[in-house]
């Protein structure tokens, strides 16, 4: 008996393969996208947590200056004469062939174990060759493999660093990094002895910090993880309602068998109980479908994301996926969990439903008035609360509650928007057949929300997204020509050299700009310090967000300094606010300047004032000032002059073409969600036309017996599903507007420290609304042509027999 | 000797590599200096560092008596070794250095380990004055300029629940070790510079579990430096230092290999002339084991040198004296009993 039973259940898949394949499909890609986004923020945490473990910052107590600047050497060896176990560490970063490092100066001798992830006595580094010179780079094989070729000292690999790190031996690191004597932090060991002397009279600049349980990148890229994980949610959302649609459209054609089956003698509890076991079944291979979709979904996406979380914020993630158990069972975990959800409301029906009730195909999709009005009333409540979460509230996790509260909410409005917008439509409409369309098309309405509502969650977070990304390519665009006024710029490679390279342009240029720089700590964060001359090239285009009045004059005089806008926003700075410099210097903040794409804080000081501040700036590189069609010849001549390398001299619109790329990357992966969102949610508008159309022969049955032919109702039927899909485009664009609103004003200013302003692009809609509208047509079509193709026996069987 | 050597390996961070000879101490002087007979050692320049020498030691240990009538043991080493024969300033010294402290009562032997780089500042050995220190750890000569360096010393030392701070006075000359302080220590020839300073009256205070205790009592130094000091089959070493009732002292060693072992002595008499003994000349037995954080260590000798008509047995003052740092070993006080009565130090390595 059960196994017939659950034959007989099964069978009904057998009996309806496409309908079979569109629960399969949306549970699959529900699962799919939600695991690939899991499995790249997995991915990036855990090198996160690579590079937090790195030199055990994660679970040692550190001395550090209070302001975040250097600590001297001395200060270390006071500290050890004085008791303390105190291991150095020098951190900071260097361009080795156009890659990036981040190099780690330790002290193996005095490294506390808890820090040391790597043996540098193992044979194949060996104690003396790495601390004696030229010292050794250990490094991960990705990142060896980006340095092939490239002049560094010998490395050896070791997988327990995250990439683009290098450890190395502090007297290395300190020559590597042109900082002798200096060091950024001290590691203290776990155990202190009793006797060492207070640390307020040993070292009194330094202060204690505990263990950094969150390090500064997971910090810094908490907000594009939510971003990737609030799309993965979307998705699955979105997937569900397939999966509600389908389920639903099962249970409602296999009441019959139901009915039959328990008059058979099977009992209640069986049935139930084989329905879950089905439901499992089916969850469980499209769960298993899904994963595996999601890892290649997820192998794609990796790289770009690297890419963007390096541009973006400087972080090293790797750009191969590894396998996490955890991921994957998480995914099929959620996929066999969200099947159950979807189902339980049938399930319970079933369950409660009279034995021998007759099947009303109609009837449980007709939600009456006052379920749509509670609905948008709830709706309401939640714009409400979206809109005091923006008032009153501050981070990012408000920003994507308020983001949340206000897409769901607007979903819960679309059902009697739509309502209105349908009777108005019947209203202003003339002739019969048109008023029948209206009113048909609404009662329709019930069963075709949820799939409406998916499909304006998508819309909306396709037009929010775009705008936000839009507005910021065309400020940023506008951004880089004020920003990259000059026609060349010039890197040199020696201090020596750069003498020279300046000596020779000066004569043969407008202008010869140096753009010397050096990294250092201030509050506490890596921040660049820039030295400018007094130019009119800057005067002219910098772009600077507010500023003193005579803040150029300040900074010429070595008076004032600017810092960038997420410097500015991260310290809660103020224009006047005094900017703590080497040595105990300080100057007042003149200007903040927009400075996109840029993960670190930046100061610019006058050019004179950085030489006299940090000697051991790095001077090499200038930026030249000449005539625009003089400028390539002049290139040329530099390059041959001073034999340097193509890359070394570039114009201007290389370097705008090369940021323009980076930032392509960096939203590459959100259009790729968003591409996938969209398909999802047309998928899930074919599910439920296809699971209505089933079920509208005896509504359309009496049309066609008044005359209507069949070919007409079809196109009547198409028509329905572009009326539908253009009015939900048009209640998601206030809604994409009032996303990108919050994208670009609530979460980048939280997530990036910028604030960008909004720009509309009304093409982009249109676009879209010819997407959805094309979209709607190819999910009506299939349906729509099986409608041509019923004999017309089926549909005066309508009104021989009651069901 | 004390072959305390130790370190380097610990210094070359304990790798399995390394395992020759207990702590990496077999194997090729490797353009390293080599200890030759005959070169006479010169004060106060010996005192301090032989960078081109791969190891070096300071070692100092105390039997002390507490003012409230117990036996205590205090331990004070400095080791050096060296990657590269050279020294260079900044991190670029390719020298090592580490610390060893430690403290022993009847109930608790309490140990702490230092280590450092040279070039820094951070550890080594300075001539005038003369300081021996790692971190603050400090051996530091207050001896008048006419007399050695090293006959008036305060050491301290502080670790995990003990601390001690000693003021030593030599009363007698320094050792020479072996030959003129050309000390051998294989069949095969291998050697070491070694000389003694075994005559210190002590005089200070010992901290144990934040109790400060007055202390007296008898020290005995060794300054010893090789580039390869243990035969490649040597695992390890049985070394006894002992300061007799009547002003005697013996340092003997039994270098332990697969045959019979390697065993060297000195006998000093109480005004400080050394009577080198010929190689096995001293017996050495263990009578009695312990087992120590999982080690198998003898803890009772009898120490037999018949041409002095010598046969005493020791018993520690603390049997678990195991020495718990990165290359670890027991090192202890003990007390002596036989025809010699008197004080001493054991120290045994590679059990």
């Amino acid at each position: 008996m059960l196994t017939q039973g659950f034959a007989v259940l099964l069978s009904h898949w057998w009996r309806h393969k496409l309908q079979f394949a569109m629960l399969l499909l949306g549970l699959a890609l529900a699962t799919a996208l939600w695991s690939a986004v899991q499995a790249i923020n997995g991915e990036a945490r855990a090198s996160y947590a690579r590079a937090a473990a790195v030199v055990g910052q994660d679970r040692l107590e550190q001395l550090t200056t209070a302001d975040g600047t250097h600590i001297p050497q001395e200060s270390y060896i006071a500290l050890r004469k004085a008791g303390w176990l105190v291991s150095p560490v020098l951190e900071g970063e260097k361009r080795f062939g156009g890659e990036r490092l981040r190099i780690l100066g330790v002290d193996p001798i005095t490294l506390p174990a808890d820090a040391a992830q790597v043996d540098v006595g193992a044979a194949d580094i060996g104690l003396a060759r790495f601390i004696t010179a030229p010292g050794v780079f250990i490094m991960s094989g990705e990142t060896a493999a980006r340095l092939k070729g490239v002049d560094t000292p010998p490395i050896r690999i070791s997988d327990a660093l995250p990439p683009g790190t290098v450890l190395t031996d502090i007297g290395i690191a300190q020559q590597v990094l042109d900082a002798p004597g200096q060091l950024s932090r001290l590691l203290l060991a776990p155990r202190q002895p009793t006797e060492a002397r207070p640390l307020a009279e040993v070292a009194p600049g330094l202060v204690r910090r505990a263990p950094a349980v969150e390090s500064d990148l997971s910090r810094l890229t908490d907000s594009f993880h939510l971003n990737l994980t609030a799309f993965g949610l979307l998705a699955f959302a979105v997937g569900l309602f397939i999966v509600h649609s389908a389920i639903g459209l099962a249970f409602e054609q296999r009441r019959p068998v139901i009915r039959t089956l328990r008059a058979l003698g099977l009992p209640l509890r069986t049935l139930v109980l084989l329905m879950v076991v089905e439901l499992l079944v089916l969850s469980t291979v499209a769960g298993l479908i899904g994963v595996a979709l999601g890892y290649g979904v997820a192998s794609l996406l990796l790289p770009d994301v690297a890419a963007s979380l390096r541009g973006l914020y400087g972080a090293e993630v790797p750009g191969t996926l590894s396998i996490r158990p955890s991921v994957w069972g998480l995914g099929l975990a959620i996929a066999v969990a969200g099947t159950l959800v979807s189902a339980a409301s049938r399930l319970w029906r079933i369950a409660t439903m009279p034995l021998l009730a007759p099947a009303r195909p109609r009837a449980w999709s007709l939600a009456s008035e006052r379920a749509l009005r509670l609905q948008a009333v709830g709706g309401i409540l939640l714009l409400v609360a979206a809109w005091l979460v923006v008032q009153f509230g501050s981070g990012l996790v408000a920003g994507f509650s308020a983001l949340g509260a206000m897409l769901l909410g607007a979903a819960l409005l679309l059902p009697l928007v739509l309502s209105l917008l349908l009777k108005l439509g019947e209203r202003l409409s003339k002739g019969v057949i048109a008023q029948w369309f209206w009113a048909d098309t609404r009662q329709q309405l019930p069963g075709l929300s949820l799939a409406l509502m998916a499909l304006l969650l998508a819309l909306a977070a396709n037009a929010g997204v775009g705008t936000m990304v839009q507005s910021f390519r065309l400020t940023f665009v506008g951004w880089l020509d004020q920003r990259l006024p000059s026609e060349l710029y010039v890197s040199t490679r020696s201090n020596d050299e750069s003498q020279k390279v300046h000596d020779w342009l000066a004569s043969r240029s407008d202008a010869v700009l140096p753009i010397w720089n050096t990294e250092v700590r201030m509050f506490g964060q890596p921040v660049q310090v820039f030295g400018i001359a007094d130019h009119a090239t800057y005067r002219d285009y910098w772009p600077m967000l507010e500023a003193m009045p005579d803040a150029w004059d300040r900074i010429a005089r070595g008076e004032g300094a600017l810092a960038n806008e997420q410097l500015a926003r991260r310290q809660k700075l103020a224009l006047g606010d005094m900017i703590p410099l080497e040595g105990g210097h300080k100057l007042p903040l003149v200007g903040i300047f927009s400075d996109y794409g840029n993960p670190k804080g930046q100061v610019i000081i006058g050019v004179r004032l950085l030489e006299t501040l940090y000697p051991d700036a790095s001077r090499l590189r200038y930026a030249v000032r000449i005539a625009h069609d003089k400028a390539p010849k002049l290139a040329e001549e530099l390059r041959a002059t001073f034999d340097l390398p193509e890359e070394n001299v570039v114009n201007q619109t290389t370097i705008k073409d090369f940021s323009l790329k980076i930032f392509e990357r960096t939203f590459a992966v959100t259009a790729a969600l968003n591409v996938l969102t969209l398909g999802v949610a047309a998928i899930a508008i074919f599910a439920s036309l296809l699971t209505l159309s089933g079920m509208r022969l005896s509504q359309l049955a009496p049309a066609w017996a008044m005359g209507l032919t069949l070919k007409r109702l079809a196109l009547l039927e198409i028509l329905r599903s572009v009326a539908l899909a253009s009015f939900t485009m048009l209640a998601a664009v206030p809604v994409g507007l009032g996303l990108a609103w919050m994208l670009l004003a609530v979460i980048n200013v939280e997530a990036f420290g910028w604030r960008l302003p909004m720009h509309v692009f009304p093409m982009d809609w249109l676009r879209l609304f010819l997407l959805a509208v094309a979209s709607a047509i190819i999910a009506a079509l299939l349906p729509a042509l099986w409608l041509t193709r019923r004999q017309p026996a089926d549909l005066v069987k309508v009104f021989a027999n009651e069901r | 000797m004390n072959v305390r050597m130790l370190l380097l390996a610990l210094l070359l961070m304990a790798s399995p590599a390394l395992a020759q000879g207990f702590a990496g101490l077999g194997g090729d002087a490797q353009g390293f200096a080599v200890p030759e007979r005959g070169v006479a050692l010169s004060f106060p320049q010996d005192h301090g560092a032989h960078p081109d020498y791969r190891i070096e030691w300071w070692y100092l240990t105390a039997n002390l008596k507490g003012a409230d009538g117990k036996d205590y043991g205090a331990q004070w080493t400095l080791f050096r070794s060296a990657l590269a024969p050279e020294e260079k300033s900044g991190w670029q010294s390719p020298q090592l250095w580490m610390g060893h402290a430690a403290l022993t009562t009847a109930e608790t032997h309490y140990s702490a380990e230092r280590v450092a780089r040279g070039g820094v500042g951070q550890a080594g050995v300075t001539l005038s004055p003369f300081v021996g220190s790692i971190d603050d750890w400090t051996m530091t000569s207050h001896a008048p300029p006419s007399a050695d360096a090293l006959s008036a010393l305060n050491v301290n030392a502080s670790g995990d629940g003990f601390s001690y701070r000693l003021d030593l006075a030599a009363q007698g000359p320094l050792v020479l070790q072996g030959d003129h302080g050309y000390s051998v220590k294989s069949a095969q020839g291998q050697a070491s510079f070694y000389y003694s300073q075994p005559f210190y009256e002590v005089h200070g205070t010992i901290t144990v579990g934040g109790k400060d205790i007055a202390v007296t009592g008898q020290a005995w130094f060794d300054h010893e430096w090789s580039s390869q000091p243990l035969a490649k089959d040597q695992t390890g070493w049985d070394w006894f230092s002992f300061h007799f009732a009547d002003g005697a002292k013996l340092m003997g060693f039994r270098l332990r290999d697969a045959g019979e072992g390697f065993t060297s002595a000195t006998w000093i008499a109480a005004d400080g002339a050394p009577e080198p003994q010929p190689p096995g000349a001293l017996t050495v037995t263990p009578l009695a084991w312990t087992d120590v954080k999982g080690h198998r260590v003898p803890v009772q000798w009898k120490l037999a040198l018949p041409g002095k008509g010598l046969e005493v047995t020791t018993s520690p003052v603390n049997p678990e004296a195991w020495m718990d740092t990165r290359v670890s070993y027991w090192e202890g006080p003990v007390r002596l009993q036989g025809t010699h009565p008197g004080q001493g130090y054991v120290e045994m390595t590679g059990y």
